[in-house]
């Protein structure tokens, strides 16, 4: 019965894959952090007693009798796991973040404690890593110009809130078109996506209130669910059993102790998650969230403009109303090449949160030419721009990532996450790898992202690429050979690089 | 274990309780007559404590596992959450925010009609500074509008790296930090350095990003009075009695002491020499908040470290935001690389957040160009400042809040009419004559029921270079008149 039901809530068959990690690779990859953690000790040791020049930085002579700032545990992981791959992050740029990019060179004499720039610059290396999903990274075109004509009118700051006199009349059409975008009734923007979800979520939910949260969501929305003071309770990654059953128990027990019926409660998730590629299923959440009569918060960071037929999402890659979501929240930076911020709901949410979003009334409004460029981005992606760039930008992201994970997966890659999402994950597992993968790769003139704890569990580091409207087919073809080169001489095992 | 079927008994106890009824029975099995006295009684005993068992009363433990799948369909279908959001009422303040008809520089259309800016914290008149928009121009055309990444995947630009090294110069520190937004500055700041357990001394006077900053990072926090030493210093020895009671926890308990430089909610300066003698005699680090005095205080506009020639190594870490006198976007924090270094891995809106757009980056590393060209321009502030200060002295039914060099200040209603909502409506009849003649002020806006000490409703009349004489008469007199007028 359940099965039915599910065909008919999903309008397209969801697949998603999520390899469990083989036994082998999981006990080598804890014996490589065990013998990284023994060999820690030992530098360590040698540092305290001087066999070993210490280039950590040191607390000031006068203030020695304080208390110490950090603890020397807390900064263990810092010292002698990242610092040996630490040039795997970080890494300087000096031109438009697009498909192709140029990096500023920097070698490191003393095993990646300081960075040298050399002045030469790396060409033309292919971007993996910037979430750039249609490609409006750019510094030439429609978007550009409109930028560079309100940059000459309004400049640059705005050196008011918008509760006070920062409220400019390029905010208010910006937000009437989000919120015609979303297709909702109301919109409001923040000068930061961050600070959108920890400054407004406290508005929304506060003591007396349940917070159900996502196993894997952003620190944006645990720091927003803390900062409110409601009861948080975490249900597994996009798992709706788990979701239903928290549900239940919420509404049958009430509030531990008391037992006081709970005021609201919250569901926060998001569209894409960025470290496993995965979409929430939207369908089945809606169908909770309306029988158990709770509220949804849909964060949309990666999913607005990289998901769906007309680039609205995860709301319009199911199909779904967009009324039925409460709160949809998601940010300018990763689809419309812009920064910030946005909320969009019911005309009540949003005259409420005029009021009452801490946002509002302390901190600054969001630069003008910026807000230019979400509005041009927008309108270019709706079609209202007249050309067909919008419609042509969604069909070539959703090419790119089919073909993409489809070679990956050929070639014996083990890739996480949902078929149709631009963010792909591969598994590296082992500590060693995390470093040589991103050296091998810049090598042959690729950029990529590695991850490893504590972004993700301690034996899941991953590679995680990607894909633009803006990479070509060439380049993607150039990233999967190259890779497959890069993997076989990680798979040859270069154990220590970089010197112990 | 279930063959004796005991009414309403938790599981716990029915093993117990068949485990005792068992060991009877094999008591009663090797019952026999020639057995000792005392062992006859015990058998009794143990035969009438079961007997007591089996027929006790039952209480439960727990009533979770009671409820019927019906019950629980009954409380799902009937409980009823509160609404999202509670109602707006349509009159209220916010639903009509003053609308800005292009730039708001010093010549501002607010609401259609044409004013002179006095609400814009435009400090040094950088927000239409030819130079400043032609640097931004040339990020523009260079790098685009966004970075689409945070710091650690490939969003850090050279822009980016020259204004952090370009800060830390002009503040003369070891190294700075930016961030993308002023707000997220000392708010991510405070909590990568204190956590549970630890203590933070602040004023009362603390603006709203320090007081959330503090919440993130749940460590115990003591509120001195506003500006006052002596009270710090009390909360600073009962601290100390309290450490030698409990030495090992004190050796690991950190101590902050967070000011800011300019108080953006009562426009007075911190009493930065007393506190940094308070500093080394208590063993606290001084966490300093300069949105306000950066590029406005002191000889060269270094802030307040400069104003009372205080040694910049003694503040621990100095935050500002660049959103005031170097009119940009964002905030920096800078000091030595020993405690700012720590923010690149913990500071969250580093870390988990898009950075700088390169065109703003841009825009304030000219406006610090402009800065260290020029000097005088912050003389040229202070003097304004003085005159703004002397020319709304004697303001019937009003008085005026702030120093006389800083460049925020507060106008406050002399005497209080009781209700919150009646002073502000007040004010915003003053606010709105002045906006009908041209004068452009705002009312200072704070969240009523957050601020941990809410300041006295006021309103807010910012300096800025660009002003003249005629313009800043006009404003006061303006302003005297609405007072009289509507304050009678």
């Amino acid at each position: 019965k359940k099965k039915w039901a599910n065909f008919i809530l999903y309008n397209k068959p969801f697949v998603e894959q999520f390899e469990e990690t083989p036994l082998v690779v999981a006990v080598l990859t804890y014996m490589g952090y065990g013998i990284l953690t023994i060999f820690g000790y030992l530098r360590d040791f040698l540092r305290d007693w001087g066999f070993e020049k210490c280039h950590v930085a040191r607390e000031r002579d006068a203030q020695k009798d304080f208390v110490p700032l950090y603890q020397d545990f807390e900064n263990f992981y810092t010292r002698n796991l990242y610092m040996r791959i630490r040039d795997n992050w970080n890494r300087p740029i000096c031109s438009v973040p697009g498909a192709k990019m140029d990096l500023v060179e920097r070698v490191s004499k003393d095993y990646n404690w300081t960075f040298e720039h050399t002045g030469m610059v790396v060409r033309e290396v292919i971007n993996m890593g910037s979430y750039n999903y249609l490609g409006f990274a750019e510094n030439t075109g429609s978007c550009a110009e409109a930028a560079t004509a309100s940059n000459s009118v309004y400049g640059v700051g705005v050196a008011s809130t918008r509760y006070e006199m920062g409220n400019l009349d390029i905010h208010e059409e910006m937000e009437q078109l989000v919120a015609r975008f979303l297709g909702v009734e109301s919109a409001m923007a923040f000068g930061m996506g961050f600070a959108t979800n920890s400054m407004n979520i406290p508005a929304l939910a506060g003591k007396g209130c349940l917070i159900l949260s996502d196993e894997l969501n952003h620190a944006s929305l645990v720091l927003g669910a803390r900062l409110s003071g409601s009861t948080i309770r975490v249900f597994k990654h996009n798992n709706m059993v788990s979701l239903e059953k928290m549900l239940k128990d919420a509404i049958v027990h009430g509030q531990p102790r008391t037992h006081r019926p709970w005021k609201k409660i919250l569901i926060l998730v998001e569209g894409i998650y960025s470290m496993e590629g995965s979409i929430v299923r939207l369908p089945e959440v809606i169908a909770l969230k309306k029988r158990y009569k709770a509220y949804l918060y849909l964060d949309e960071a990666h999913s607005i403009g990289a998901l769906g037929p007309h680039g609205g999402g995860v709301v319009d890659y199911f199909g779904l109303d967009p009324k039925d979501v409460d709160i949809m929240m998601g940010t300018f930076t990763k689809s419309f090449g812009a920064a910030g911020g946005y909320i969009g709901g019911k005309r009540e949410l949003i005259d409420y949160l005029r009021s009452h979003s801490h946002s509002a009334i302390y901190a600054t409004s969001m630069s003008p030419p910026v807000a230019q460029q979400i509005i041009t981005s927008m309108k270019i992606i709706m079609g209202e721009d007249g050309t067909t760039l919008g419609a042509d930008r969604l069909r070539q992201l959703s090419e790119n990532t089919t073909y993409f994970r489809r070679k990956l997966r050929e070639m014996g890659f083990i890739i996480y996450g949902n078929n149709d999402s631009p963010v792909v994950p591969m598994m590296l597992y082992m500590p060693a790898k995390i470093g040589a993968f991103g050296r091998e790769m810049l090598k042959r003139n690729i950029g990529t992202v590695v991850v490893g704890f504590p972004a993700t569990p301690i034996i899941e580091s991953r590679a995680r690429f990607c894909v633009s409207a803006a990479h070509t087919r060439d380049m993607l073809d150039t990233v999967i050979q190259r890779r497959y080169g890069g993997k076989k001489r990680v798979k040859e095992g270069k154990l220590f690089p970089g010197g112990l | 274990m279930a063959w004796v079927e005991v009414p309403g008994q938790e599981k716990v106890l029915k093993p117990l309780l068949n485990t005792v009824i068992i060991l009877g029975l094999i008591k009663c099995a090797n019952f026999s007559p020639q057995a000792p006295a005392y062992h006859l009684i015990l058998e009794g005993i143990l035969i009438l404590w079961i007997v007591r068992l089996l027929f006790s009363k039952t209480y439960k433990l727990q009533e979770r596992s009671d409820l019927t799948e019906k019950e629980k369909e009954d409380l799902i279908e009937e409980w009823q959450p509160e609404p999202l959001v509670p109602p707006v009422s349509k009159d209220h303040p916010s639903m009509n925010y003053d609308i800005v008809s292009g730039p708001p520089s010093h010549n501002i259309v607010v609401n259609g009609k044409q004013c002179i800016n006095f609400a814009s914290f435009n400090f040094l008149g950088l927000l239409d500074n030819e130079r400043v928009k032609q640097k931004a121009l040339a990020s523009l055309k260079k790098y685009g509008v966004g970075t689409c990444g945070p710091r650690g995947f490939y969003g850090t630009f050279d822009v980016h790296l020259e204004l952090e090294d370009r800060l830390a110069k002009f503040m003369r520190t070891e190294e700075a930090i930016i961030y993308s937004y002023g707000f997220a500055t000392i708010a991510s700041a405070i909590p990568a350095y204190s956590k549970r357990g630890d203590i933070v001394f602040v004023d009362e006077a603390a603006c709203f990003s320090i007081q959330k900053g503090l919440q993130a990072s749940r460590s115990f926090i003591k509120y001195f009075k506003h500006n006052d030493m002596e009270d710090l210093e009390r909360l600073l020895k009962e601290q100390e009695i309290e450490d030698q009671k409990n030495p090992r926890k004190a050796r690991v308990t950190r101590r902050f002491v967070v000011v800011e430089g300019l108080y953006i909610n009562t426009a007075d300066v911190c009493p930065l020499p007393a506190l940094v003698k308070l500093k080394y005699k208590y063993k606290v680090r001084i966490f300093l908040e300069e949105s306000m005095s950066f590029g406005v205080l002191g000889e060269h506009g270094r802030g307040v470290t400069e104003h009372f020639g205080v040694n910049i190594d003694d503040i621990d870490l100095i935050s500002a935001n660049m959103e005031n006198a170097v009119a940009s976007i964002g905030g920096f924090c800078c000091g030595r690389s020993f405690v700012i270094d720590h923010q690149r891995l913990s500071g969250q809106g580093y870390c988990f957040s898009a950075s700088l757009p390169p065109m703003l980056a841009a825009a304030a590393i000219e406006a610090l160009n402009i800065m260290e060209e020029d000097p005088d321009i912050f003389s040229v502030l202070r003097e304004k400042c003085e005159q703004v200060h002397k020319a709304l002295q004697g303001t019937p039914g009003m008085k005026v809040l702030g120093e006389s060099y800083a460049p925020a200040l507060h106008l406050q209603l002399e005497s209080s009419s009781g209700s919150r909502e009646t002073d502000v409506r007040m004010l915003r009849r003053i606010v709105d004559y002045c906006l009908e003649k041209q004068i452009a002020l705002t009312l200072a806006r704070y969240l009523d029921k957050e601020e941990r000490f809410l300041p006295p409703p006021s309103i807010r009349v910012v300096v800025t270079v660009e002003q003249t004489k005629e313009d800043i008469d006009r404003a006061a007199s303006c302003i005297r008149e609405a007072a009289l007028s509507i304050l009678k």
